[in-house]
């Protein structure tokens, strides 16, 4: 399916806008029911009563100072990936690229884990791995740019080995650290919403990362192409490839900060919208940010709520919801293809 | 002016050099054939003059601008470069890849608009894909591709053409009638035109002139009546060449 039909309807033709109201309705409801549930029952209407400025009372306190950021910041976080994801994919020429393929997330976890052995919590922890994000993303970079040439496939398992080092490394940190701070760690590196309150952070970098990618879209189509085409048709395709590797890896480097290792969003969401909605950056990229937000505004919700008063991390709810909606629309997708 | 002036061009892969102090006109109105070997560096010549990949040293300019010089996107309205394979990682539709080029044309923050749709279902009904403009491009044959990859070419309408192998995959009938299209074309538009070939006989029919790659010091370029000859043709393909007249023309044939 194209959105750009031969009879001349353009990108915004009332279907593609008529798409994203949906969306962003879609977005709402998930957002405001995830306001609506947790262990103190508060009603739809209290809540847009509370959001729309009456927040006296505790219930207003738990709307306001625990839940609102909380679900902000996931929603954030899940578009953030989501919109990563869509530009390593394009980056690397490769549909399984994901946000952390080229270890982003193992170096924020080695220095998260590296700081709760310290005794550091709270803020100082997201900042330990986001200076640990940015160390890998320097280092993978570096490490591709010393052979000369760009090529994608050499980033990518430059960024793969690097991951799987890094990988190691968490592995021996966690058999070296004492039994009590062990569910601590496992939590952060399964991805947990829990720390993440800070959502005026999220919201400026999701934003710069959202009108750079949409002002640079139509290049992205054509780099998904293939560089060599994509510089033919008049893309600076050198420019374009380090503002995309930045651009992916400071949306990563912050969504990791807030929230961990959160799997799945990035991968599948953006693919998930390709299948359905083919690869036009103009289109995939706004809908890939809807997406991915609602996505794991859910994913937590469930997992705030699924075994109360016991937590799960969302890590595993985004994967367990993920993948059967994946399988799912593959199946379908091939078998309309194939008739 | 000439449209594309090679001087004292030398490129290498590595420590394998392709050509060296390589010099080199193409004029409006001309059509030339490159003939050479496998792996003689056809496709790295070709991606060189379009500015893909460095030379190592010599200069090239495009209608009298040295390539450096130009703007990217200016660059591609004047020179456009048909690739040997296309890439489809990602689902993509015919039109939205004929659509592609009209990239150059289109200033920074447009949207292709009803006049650039026309344009590309204009090029693809002449490749004859009019009638698969919503299909997948990777449900495509491997000759529908080529003519898809045409048909951006076509799109992107410039004056000096590069085409890289254009007769691949194609069956005979789409082979003329595609390169009669891109002749026309090239005419209409007082430019020129270079493509790498395989088949000497088509070379005959659709060039003016030819360039035969025999090593990296022997280039030879000249007239197809003057160059075209079985001892130029034996030597570049190392293997005996034999001319048949037939029907008023003449074709060359392995022996």
């Amino acid at each position: 399916m194209s959105l750009l039909k031969s009879n001349g309807v353009l990108i915004l033709s009332p279907r593609v806008i008529a798409l994203f109201l949906l969306l962003i309705l879609f977005s709402s409801f998930c957002v405001l029911y995830s306001l609506t549930s947790g262990s103190v029952d508060i009603g739809l209407a209290r809540v847009v009563e509370i959001i729309l400025g009456d927040n006296e009372g505790m219930q207003g306190k738990v709307i306001m100072e625990l839940r609102l950021p909380r679900v902000l910041s996931g929603f954030l976080v899940g578009g953030m990936l989501a919109l990563a994801g869509a530009l390593m994919q394009v980056l690397l020429k490769n549909p399984l690229a994901e946000p952390y393929v080229l270890g982003v997330s193992g170096g924020a976890s080695v220095c998260a884990l590296l700081a709760m052995m310290a005794g550091i919590a709270g803020a100082w922890l997201n900042i330990a791995a986001f200076v640990g994000a940015l160390f890998s993303i320097l280092l993978v970079f570096g490490l591709a740019r010393l052979g000369g040439s760009w090529n994608p496939l050499r980033v990518l398992l430059t960024g793969i080995v690097v991951a799987s080092g890094w990988g190691a490394l968490v592995s021996f940190l966690l058999a070296v650290s004492p039994a009590t701070q062990i569910h601590g760690m496992l939590f952060w590196l399964m991805g947990d919403l829990e720390y993440a309150r800070n959502f005026k952070l999220g919201l400026a970098v999701l934003f710069c990362g959202f009108v750079i990618s949409m002002l640079i879209a139509r290049g992205l189509n054509l780099m998904a192409r293939g560089d060599n085409q994509a510089a033919a048709l008049g893309v600076s395709v050198d420019h374009l490839r380090y503002v995309v590797y930045f651009l992916a890896s400071m949306l990563t480097a912050t969504a990791v900060m807030q929230a961990g290792n959160i799997g799945f969003i990035g991968l599948i969401v953006p693919h998930l919208v390709r299948l359905l909605l083919g690869s036009d950056h103009r289109i995939l990229i706004p809908v890939s940010v809807l997406l991915g937000g609602s996505l794991l505004v859910i994913a937590d919700t469930l997992a705030r709520t699924i075994i109360a008063p016991q937590q799960l991390p969302v890590g595993v709810l985004t994967a367990m919801i993920g993948v059967p909606l994946f399988l799912f629309l593959l199946q379908t997708t091939m078998l309309k293809s194939r008739s | 002016m000439s449209l594309l002036a090679v001087k004292d061009l030398s490129i290498s892969i590595g420590s394998l050099p392709i050509c060296t102090s390589f010099d080199f006109e193409l004029q409006c109105d001309e059509y030339w054939g490159v003939l050479g070997g496998n792996g003689i560096g056809k496709t790295t010549l070709l991606n060189t003059l379009a500015g893909l990949r460095s030379a190592e040293s010599g200069d090239i300019r495009i209608d009298g601008l040295a390539l450096h010089q130009w703007k990217k996107k200016q660059l591609a309205c004047t020179l456009g470069l048909l690739f040997q394979d296309s890439v489809d990682t990602f689902p993509t539709t015919v039109l939205e890849t004929a659509l592609t080029g009209r990239y150059p044309h289109l200033s920074f923050l447009s949207l292709e608009g009803q006049e650039d749709i026309e344009l590309a279902n204009q090029a693809l009904s002449d490749v004859a894909l009019d009638e698969l403009t919503e299909r997948q491009v990777d449900t495509l044959s491997g000759g529908e591709r080529r003519r898809l990859a045409l048909a951006t070419l076509l799109v992107q309408n410039p004056r000096l053409w590069l085409l890289d192998e254009p007769t691949n995959h194609l069956d005979l009938h789409h082979q003329i009638n595609l390169l009669n299209l891109i002749i026309d074309k090239v005419k209409a538009n007082r430019g020129a035109l270079l493509m790498v070939l395989h088949d000497v006989n088509l070379v005959m029919r659709f060039c003016t002139h030819v360039m035969m790659m025999i090593d990296h010091n022997n280039i030879i370029c000249g007239p197809v009546a003057e160059v075209l000859s079985t001892e130029n043709l034996s030597l570049l393909y190392q293997h005996p060449i034999k001319k048949i007249q037939s029907d008023g023309g003449s074709f060359f044939l392995p022996e």
